[in-house]
């Protein structure tokens, strides 16, 4: 590189270019201002999560529709740019890197696993643009990754373990076996149910990992059933929960004992069938079914419904929806596109889009909120959207996240 | 103790239900190339074709068993199309030909598979007749699962029959030995081949029905199998039945017992096997030496 700079002819290309470059540049950045809120929402539409990748970008696109239809603010409108990251954390960066340069956009909202969000907030991080994830980590608000730019929507894994492990280990019973995908999410899983369970006394007779993806679980299920524990969670997600969910029950690993998942999918269940998850307990940070209890639920499940057919919004899907909704409320309260400004408007922001009221903690910019407690059905079905009971909803509390210090966070 | 002897008992019996479908796919796999010297890679595909198609089935006609029988019908039919027009220009031209061929024709069918049931995969669920578990004395086993062994079984009499006892299975082997004598003697090989290829994507398709209640149906779910079922006919022997079979049964019971005591290692349990068979003795186990030459 030196080399090539040291090259007088060289050099002056690369003078001429980028005087070339930045002509349209500073026009994008006088055109921004004036123009539509670009907000880049980077998502994996291929690969094992596309299902509900899909459902994130149509409630994106609803929030910007209902914020388009309200005449912006001050006339400004939204405009959505989606992008596919593959589910790879490299392409995630990359895409969100062009998303910044090329398209200017103001905001980034998005991704859909842990690994990616990390890449996508590595990013604007650096280049101090306001990043909202709505998938779930407990890393990105820990302080090494986190930043002012850097909001979570999602839930995070300890919070939903420990809803799930507060709610189930007193109703059936203090002996534990963890059936856990071996890596990041499964292991933050554990530790949140143990976590939760030291309070209450529960005991962990065997933590057994299997590989991410495994196919067949039948090998790991005689020695569960010997140990007949009081309550199996399955730690794992997607296909995995789907697989293992449905060989344990061809085991008859129900009649002694309680089968939870931290995590309870609607789309999860949908692929696996309703006698596969019979009776299998987990949370979620949203389920349609609570429009009885909560009004904006209601709100939102009418809107999505009018706008696809129908249909009704899945958990992730639904926080594709609040994580639009908060940015543009921001955009409004701080009167501009500046990151800095909307991240400091963020951080006041008291909401309640689709699931009760949520706000964002102060230190790491977690939205604290409510865990839904779902048990699936198999039979009374309305419809086919008709898959779980809500058994409860655990309040938003702060003080079910780690705290302040724990996440490496200076109090001030 | 933890690891009792009952739990043992279970553990291995887990293996050799694990065990016959590995076999079953082997002795596909094993068919195609002991008699085509081809190297199916779209193998693990037509057994995520023979799920979808036996699902399908199963949701139209309401029979797990009909669905049983026409499933392996179609996805065969789908192995003779693959043969007449795809595979047989390619005979005589070296063994990377039709490996790259059916390797790329594994990804069409994913595709295919993507486009018509959707990239999320099916629901499919245990027939009802062979729900819940049986107690074995040592404990409790899925009902499903006996049943895969005692079919596994049944394939490979009815497979065994048909190749020994059969006049059309002395042909079948006698094609395999030398085919230019054969077809000295007024013996069609083309059409030989033809119903080798189909029985043995047909029997990939029912491994496939037969697998698809204990896991999740979609479009991916071939790719793992593939690998597996490779590792299993190198075990037995490229080209070998009794091979497949006796290697099929041994991956199963080895990573089911690795599950048991080193969970971790499982997957890498068959590979490490596979590498141990390759150095000690080369053509598996019941393999003939340079057949691949």
């Amino acid at each position: 590189m030196t080399s090539n700079l040291a090259n007088p002819r060289r050099r002056s290309l690369i003078v001429a270019s980028s005087a070339l470059a930045a002509g349209p540049a500073l026009f994008n950045i006088a055109r921004a201002q004036a123009g539509a809120i670009k907000i880049g929402f980077p998502v994996p539409l291929t690969g094992a999560f596309s299902a509900e990748a899909q459902d994130q970008v149509r409630a994106a696109e609803l929030a910007v529709k209902e914020w388009n239809a309200a005449g912006g603010h001050k006339g400004q409108m939204c405009e959505l740019l989606v992008r596919d990251d593959k589910l790879n954390p490299g392409e995630a960066a990359t895409r969100t890197l062009e998303l910044i340069e090329k398209d200017k956009v103001n905001f980034v909202v998005g991704s859909l696993s842990a690994a990616t969000q990390l890449s996508i907030n590595a990013v604007t991080r650096e280049r101090k643009v306001l990043f909202n994830s709505i998938s779930q980590s407990d890393a990105i608000n820990e302080a090494k990754d986190w930043s002012l730019y850097t909001f979570h929507e999602a839930l995070n894994p300890h919070l939903t373990a420990g809803a799930v492990g507060r709610y189930a280990f007193p109703k059936f019973g203090k002996r534990v076996v963890y059936l856990t995908a071996d890596y990041a999410y499964g292991h933050e899983m554990v530790r949140g149910f143990q976590r939760a369970g030291a309070a209450l006394g529960v005991q962990t007779l065997a933590d057994i990992r299997h590989p991410l993806g495994t196919a067949d679980y039948s090998a790991f299920l005689p020695r569960i059933q010997a140990l007949k524990p009081d309550v199996l969670v399955l730690c794992n997600f997607g296909r995995d929960l789907v697989n293992s969910a449905k060989q344990a029950t061809d085991f008859g690993i129900k009649q002694t004992t309680k089968i939870i998942a931290p995590v309870l999918l609607y789309t999860s269940r949908l692929a696996g069938g309703a006698d596969a998850f019979e009776g299998i307990l987990g949370g979620t940070s949203y389920y349609w079914g609570m429009e009885d209890k909560i009004p904006s639920a209601k709100r939102f499940n009418d809107a999505f419904r009018k706008a696809y057919n129908g249909s009704v919004p899945s958990d992730y899907g639904a926080l594709g929806y609040a994580g639009i909704k908060s940015v543009l409320q921001a955009v409004k309260d701080a009167d501009s596109v500046d990151s800095t400004r909307v991240s400091i408007a963020l951080r006041q922001l008291k909401y309640d889009w689709y699931k009760g009221p949520q706000f964002y903690r102060k230190c790491d910019h977690q939205s604290v909120q409510s865990v839904v407690i779902v048990e699936s059905k198999s039979k009374n079905m309305k419809d086919k959207y008709d898959v779980f009971n809500v058994l409860a909803i655990e309040e938003a509390d702060e003080r079910n996240l780690r705290t302040c210090e724990e996440m490496g966070h200076k109090t001030t | 103790m933890e690891f009792t002897p009952s739990l043992l008992a279970l553990q291995l019996v887990t293996g050799i239900a694990l065990g016959a479908i590995y076999a079953l796919l082997a002795i596909g796999l094993s068919l195609i190339f002991g008699m085509l010297t081809v190297v199916n890679f779209a193998h693990g595909a037509f057994f995520m074709v023979g799920a979808f198609v036996g699902v399908y089935f199963l949701g139209v006609t309401g029979n797990f068993w009909f669905s049983l029988v026409l499933t392996p019908l179609v996805v065969g039919a789908i192995g003779l199309v693959t043969e007449r027009f795809l595979v047989r220009p390619l005979y005589g031209r070296g063994i990377d030909y039709p490996l790259l061929l059916t390797f790329g024709l594994g990804w069409v069918l994913i595709e295919a598979m993507r486009v018509l049931f959707g990239i999320e995969g099916v629901p499919s669920s245990t027939p009802a007749a062979l729900r819940g578990s049986v107690d074995l004395g040592f404990g409790y086993f899925p009902k499903y699962r006996l049943f895969l062994i005692f079919a596994t079984a049944l394939v490979v009499l009815g497979l065994w029959l048909f190749l020994e006892k059969t006049r059309y299975g002395l042909i079948v082997r006698a094609g395999s030995r030398d085919g230019e004598i054969c077809k000295v003697l007024g013996v069609d090989v083309a059409r030989v081949w033809l119903m080798v290829f189909g029985i043995g994507t047909a029997i990939a398709g029912l491994s496939g029905v037969l697998a698809a209640p204990t896991r999740a149906v979609n479009p991916e779910m071939g790719i793992p199998v593939l690998a597996e079922s490779f590792v299993v006919t190198v075990v037995g022997g490229m080209g070998s039945l009794p091979g497949a079979v006796v290697a099929g049964l041994l991956v199963g019971v080895v990573f089911a017992m690795t599950s048991l005591f080193a969970p971790a290692y499982a997957e890498l349990s068959i590979f490490v096997l596979m590498a141990v068979v390759l150095l000690v003795r080369p053509q598996g186990f019941f393999g003939k030496a340079g057949l691949l030459g």
